[in-house]
C-alpha cells in the first residue's frame, strides 16, 4: 500500500517548490514579464497550499522527517507540529497575498535584476518555513542565517544610496548578534551530550541557572530578530529601506519566527518556567511597546511609522508571553491557555494588518513617489481601492473593533483581568499596572493609526503632482484584498480561529481554550464564562453597519440642501488651502510635549526678525546615542590602539614574529 | 663531541660551523653583491654537508636534496639574484637599521639561545648529524635578524633564503631530511617565491622610485 502524502510531505514540496521558482527566476532575470506574471503568481500559490495543507493538519499528530542533506552523520531533522502549524498557516497565507500583490508591484530599472530579486524572495520564503520545521539546532541555525541573508540581500535592493546601504549592514551585524546568542542558548541546551536535535534537548534536565542561561540568551537572540528593546535599532531602519513587499513579508512574517522560536524555546525545550523569565519578558515587552508606540506617533515618514508600530506589536507579543509564562510557572493553565491563545492570535491579526499596511504604503510610493507624510494628502479620491484596504488595516492595527487586531488585544487584556489571582504578593500589585500600560499602549496605536490614515488618505492634497496619482492595478489589488479578507475573516469569526490554533495551545500547555469557546458557538467569543466577558463580533459589526447607514442617511435627510455657501469672515484666513491642513509634525505635537524626556529632539523655532522663517523638528532615539555611539566610540578606541601595533613598516612586522618566535622557544620547553 | 666522533660527523659539523660562519658574514655584509656570493656559498655549505650526510647513512633521498640544493641555491638563485641587482640599479650599499656591530652582538646571543633550545632536542635525536641542531637553529634566527635589520627589499629576500637554508640543515639534523615530496615542494615555493618577489621589486621601484621598504609604510591607512 502506498503510504499517504503526510503534510510534512507538502510541506517539503513547498519549500522546494520555492526554491524552484526563485532559480527559475534566475534562469531569465531581464524577463520581468515572466517573472512578475508567472513566477510571483506561482509562489503565491505555493503559499496558498502551505497555508491550506497547515490549516488541514492542526490538531493532528506530530510528523517527522529526517533528510540526508548537509554535513555527513549530521542530517536535517525536521518536524511538524502544531505551534509549527500554527506559524506555517501565518507563513503560507499571507505571504500568499505579498506574492500577488509583489506580481504587480516590481517595474523595470529598480536595483537588483529582477530574477536576481526573485530567487532572493523565494529562498526567503523557504528559509522561513524551514525554520519553523527545524527539529535540530543545526537545521535551524542553516534556515535562520538563509533567512537573515536573503532578508538582507532583498533590503539593500536598491544598494545605491548609501542609507540603504547602511541600513542593510545594520541589520545584518544585528541578525548575527542575535544568532550567536541563539546558537549559545542551544549550547546550554544540550548541556554537553553533543546531541543538538531538539528531541535531546527535550530529554535534558537543566539545572534552574542553566535553564534561565538559554532562556535569556533565546530571549536576546530572537529578541534581536524580533526588534525588542534594545536590539530594534535597524527595524526602523530596514523597513523604509527595502521595496514594500519585503517590508511587508519582513515586518508580518518573518518577526513572528522570532516569536515562534521564543515560544518554541521557554515553552518546549528549556524544561519548566520559573516565574520570573515572564517578569523579564513582560519588562522588556512593555518597554518595547511604549517605546514603538510612542516613536510611531511622532514619525513623518510613513514606512517608519509602521515600523515602529511594528516594534510596538512585538512589544505587545512578549508582554503576552510574559504573562503566559507567569501563569504557567505557577500551574494556572487555564489562563496561561488565555494568554498563550492572545500571543498567536496577535501574531495571525499582526502579520494580516501589517503586511496589508505596508503593501498599501508600497502603492502610494508607487503612485506619487513619496514617502514623506508632508507630502501627500487627500489620496483617498485617487486611490481608492488602496484608501478602503488600508482603512481594514488601520483599525485592525489601532485594536478597533470589528477587525481581527481588537480581538487579540481584547484577550490579552481578559488575561491580565485575571492576574490578580496569582499566588505572589508583588506580582499581584506589578502585573495590574502593566496592563494599564498595554491599555495606553492601545490607545496610542489608536492615535498612530489616525494620523497615518488621516495625513495620507483624507483632506486634501498637499503636493499638485498628487493630482496624476493612480490607483493600484488589479495584481496589488488582489493581494491587498486578500490580506484585508484575512483581517476581517480573522476579526468576525473568532471563535473558529481559536478552536483551529488552540491545538498549538494544548501541545504547549496542556490545556486549551477550545471546548470553553466552542460552548457558546461560534458567534460568540467567551474565553472564560460569559458572566464575565464575552465578545460577539457580528452584532458589533451590524451595529457598526446600521449607525453608520443611519447617520448617513439623516445627515443627508435633515441637512442637505439647507447648506449655504458663502465668502463669510472667514475667520481672518485669506485662504484655506492644503497648506492651512494639520501636518503630520502639527498632529503629534502634544504627544511629543507630554512624551518629552521619550524623545532626543532637535528643534528649531522661527523667531521674530527671520526673514525666511522655518519650522523644523528631529526626533532621534535616545538609545542611539545612549547605547550605540558610545560601543561604537569605544570599539573605535580600540581600533586605533591596534592601529598602533601596525605600524606599516615591514621590519616591525618582521619583528612581532621573530620575539614571538624566541619566547615560544624559551618558554615551551618538553 | 667526542674525540670518538665518526668521520662523516666530524665533516658534518664542520659544514654546518661554515654555514653558521657564513650567516654571520652576511648579517656583517655590507655590498650586496658579495651578501649574494655569500648566499651562494652558505648554499654550497650546505649541499656539502647533506651531501657527506647522504653518503654515510646511504640516504637514497638525500643526494636528491643535495643536488636540489646546489641546482637552486648554488646556482639558479644566486643567478637571479645577480640580474635583479644589475637591473635594478640597486645602489650596492647595504643600508641597516641598526648599526652592524650591535646586529652582531645580537647575533651572538641569538645563537647562545638556539644552542640551548636545541640540546634537548638533539638529545632526543638518533641521527648522526644531530649535533648541528643548533647551528640550524642559529642560522634561522639570524637571517631573521637580517630581515628584519635591513632596509632593502633585495636584503630581505636574502634573508629570507637564508632562513630556508637554515630550516633545510633542521630538517637534515634532526630526521635526515624531510620527505621528497615536502622538499620538493619547498623547493618550487621558494624558486615561485623569489620570482614574485622580483617581479615585485620592479613594481616596488616604479611607484617609488626606489627600493628602500621605508616607502611602504605609506601604504597604511591613518
Amino acid at each position: 500500500m502506498m503510504p499517504a502524502l503526510l503534510s510534512i510531505d507538502v510541506l517539503l514540496i513547498a519549500v522546494c517548490a520555492w526554491l524552484a521558482i526563485g532559480l527559475a527566476g534566475l534562469a531569465a532575470p531581464r524577463n520581468l514579464r515572466f517573472i512578475s506574471k508567472t513566477l510571483f503568481p506561482l509562489g503565491a500559490l505555493v503559499g496558498a497550499l502551505v497555508g491550506l495543507s497547515a490549516l488541514l493538519f492542526l490538531g493532528g499528530a506530530a510528523e517527522v522527517a529526517v533528510l540526508a542533506i548537509g554535513l555527513p552523520n549530521l542530517p536535517f531533522h525536521l518536524r511538524l507540529d502544531n505551534l509549527t502549524a500554527v506559524f506555517a498557516l501565518l507563513v503560507g497565507f499571507v505571504s500568499a497575498g505579498i506574492s500577488v500583490f509583489a506580481a504587480g508591484y516590481f517595474r523595470k530599472g529598480e536595483g537588483t535584476a529582477p530574477g536576481l530579486m526573485c530567487l532572493q524572495y523565494h529562498f526567503f520564503l523557504a528559509s522561513m518555513l524551514l525554520v519553523l520545521m527545524a527539529d535540530d539546532a543545526y537545521a535551524f541555525m542553516v534556515a535562520w542565517e538563509g533567512m537573515a541573508l536573503a532578508s538582507f540581500f532583498l533590503v539593500t535592493t536598491d544598494h545605491k544610496h548609501a542609507e540603504i546601504r547602511r541600513a542593510g549592514y545594520l541589520y545584518l551585524l544585528i541578525a548575527h548578534i542575535g544568532a550567536i546568542s541563539i546558537l549559545l542558548s542551544f549550547g546550554v541546551m544540550t548541556s554537553g551530550s553533543g546531541d543538538y536535535s531538539f528531541a535531546g534537548m527535550r530529554a535534558q534536565q537543566l539545572s534552574p541557572f542553566w535553564a534561565s542561561a538559554a532562556y535569556l540568551l533565546a530571549l536576546v537572540g530572537f529578541g534581536a530578530k524580533a526588534g525588542l528593546l534594545p536590539l530594534h535599532v535597524w527595524l526602523p531602519e530596514a523597513h523604509p529601506a527595502a521595496p514594500s513587499p519585503v517590508s511587508a513579508m519582513m515586518s508580518g512574517v518573518m518577526l513572528k519566527t522570532a516569536i515562534y522560536g521564543l515560544l518554541r524555546v521557554s515553552f518546549d525545550l528549556v524544561g519548566d518556567p520559573l516565574w520570573w523569565w515572564g517578569v523579564v519578558a513582560m519588562a522588556v515587552g512593555l518597554l518595547t511597546a511604549v517605546f514603538g508606540v510612542l516613536y510611531s506617533t511622532v514619525q513623518s515618514d510613513m514606512k517608519r511609522l509602521l515600523a515602529y508600530s511594528s516594534i510596538e506589536n512585538i512589544g505587545l507579543l512578549a508582554v503576552g508571553l510574559g504573562l503566559t509564562l507567569i501563569f504557567h510557572a505557577y500551574r494556572m493553565e487555564g489562563l496561561a491557555a488565555l494568554a498563550m491563545t492572545a500571543v498567536l492570535y496577535h501574531c495571525l491579526a499582526h502579520a494580516g494588518f501589517k503586511s496589508l499596511l505596508f503593501l498599501c504604503t508600497g502603492s502610494v510610493l508607487h503612485a506619487t513617489k513619496e514617502r514623506s507624510l508632508g507630502k501627500l494628502g487627500g489620496l483617498i479620491h485617487r486611490m481608492p481601492w488602496v484608501a478602503w484596504l488600508a482603512l481594514a488595516g488601520v483599525i485592525a492595527s489601532a485594536g478597533l473593533p470589528p477587525l481581527s487586531g481588537f480581538v487579540s488585544e481584547w484577550l490579552l487584556l481578559q488575561s491580565f483581568l485575571f492576574s490578580p489571582g496569582l499566588p505572589h504578593p508583588w506580582l499581584n500589585m506589578v502585573v495590574p499596572v502593566a496592563a494599564a500600560v498595554v491599555a495606553l499602549v492601545a490607545a496610542l496605536a489608536g492615535f498612530a493609526m489616525v494620523k497615518f490614515y488621516g495625513i495620507v488618505f483624507l483632506g486634501q492634497m498637499r503636493e499638485p503632482a498628487l493630482k496624476e496619482a493612480h490607483d493600484a492595478g488589479p495584481w496589488e489589488r488582489a493581494g491587498l484584498v486578500w490580506l484585508a479578507l484575512i483581517t476581517l475573516l480573522l476579526g468576525i469569526f473568532p471563535a473558529t480561529v481559536i478552536s483551529y490554533i488552540d491545538a498549538a495551545t494544548r501541545q504547549l500547555l496542556g490545556t486549551g481554550l477550545a471546548d470553553k469557546v466552542r460552548e457558546h458557538g461560534w458567534w460568540m467569543l467567551a474565553p472564560i464564562s460569559p458572566e464575565r466577558a464575552s465578545y460577539e463580533p457580528l452584532i458589533f459589526l451590524a451595529t457598526i453597519v446600521v449607525a453608520v447607514l443611519f447617520g448617513r442617511q439623516l445627515v443627508h435627510r435633515l441637512y442637505h440642501g439647507r447648506i449655504r455657501r458663502t465668502p463669510a469672515w472667514d475667520c481672518g484666513y485669506v485662504f484655506q488651502g492644503p497648506r492651512a491642513q494639520d501636518t503630520a509634525e502639527g498632529f503629534s505635537q502634544p504627544i511629543r510635549r507630554i512624551f518629552e524626556p521619550m524623545f532626543r529632539m532637535e528643534r528649531h523655532f522661527p523667531t521674530a526678525r527671520d526673514s525666511q522663517p522655518y519650522y523644523s523638528v528631529k526626533v532621534e532615539d535616545h538609545l542611539w546615542h545612549w547605547l550605540y555611539l558610545p560601543l561604537a566610540r569605544l570599539m573605535n578606541a580600540i581600533s586605533v590602539l591596534m592601529t598602533r601595533l601596525q605600524g606599516g613598516r615591514i621590519a616591525i612586522y618582521l619583528l612581532y614574529s621573530f620575539l614571538t618566535l624566541i619566547v615560544l622557544l624559551l618558554v615551551a620547553r618538553p | 663531541m667526542s674525540a670518538t666522533m665518526p668521520i662523516s660527523a666530524q665533516l658534518i659539523n664542520l659544514f654546518a660551523s661554515v654555514i653558521l660562519l657564513l650567516a654571520f658574514a652576511m648579517l656583517a655584509q655590507r655590498r650586496v653583491l658579495t651578501l649574494i656570493n655569500l648566499f651562494a656559498l652558505q648554499g654550497l655549505a650546505l649541499c656539502l654537508a647533506t651531501l657527506v650526510a647522504a653518503v654515510s647513512t646511504g640516504q637514497t633521498h638525500l643526494y636528491y636534496s643535495a643536488g636540489l640544493t646546489l641546482v637552486l641555491k648554488v646556482l639558479l638563485l644566486p643567478w637571479i639574484l645577480h640580474r635583479l641587482v644589475r637591473k635594478l640599479n640597486v645602489k650596492s650599499e647595504v643600508e641597516a637599521l641598526i648599526n652592524i656591530p650591535a646586529t652582531m652582538l645580537v647575533g651572538i646571543v641569538l645563537v647562545m639561545v638556539a644552542f640551548n633550545v636545541a640540546l634537548p632536542i638533539s638529545e632526543l635525536s638518533q641521527t648522526i648529524t644531530r649535533g648541528t641542531l643548533g647551528i640550524a637553529l642559529a642560522v634561522v634566527l639570524l637571517a631573521f635578524l637580517m630581515m628584519i635589520t635591513r632596509q632593502k627589499a633585495i636584503t630581505q629576500v636574502v634573508g629570507f633564503l637564508s632562513m630556508e637554508n637554515g630550516l633545510f640543515l633542521a630538517a637534515t639534523s634532526a630526521t635526515y631530511g624531510m620527505p621528497m615530496v615536502v622538499e620538493l615542494g619547498i623547493a618550487l615555493d621558494v624558486l615561485v617565491g623569489v620570482i614574485i618577489l622580483g617581479v615585485f621589486f620592479f613594481q616596488i621601484r616604479d611607484q617609488f622610485d626606489s627600493l628602500d621598504i621605508r616607502h611602504m609604510e605609506n601604504l597604511k591607512d591613518n
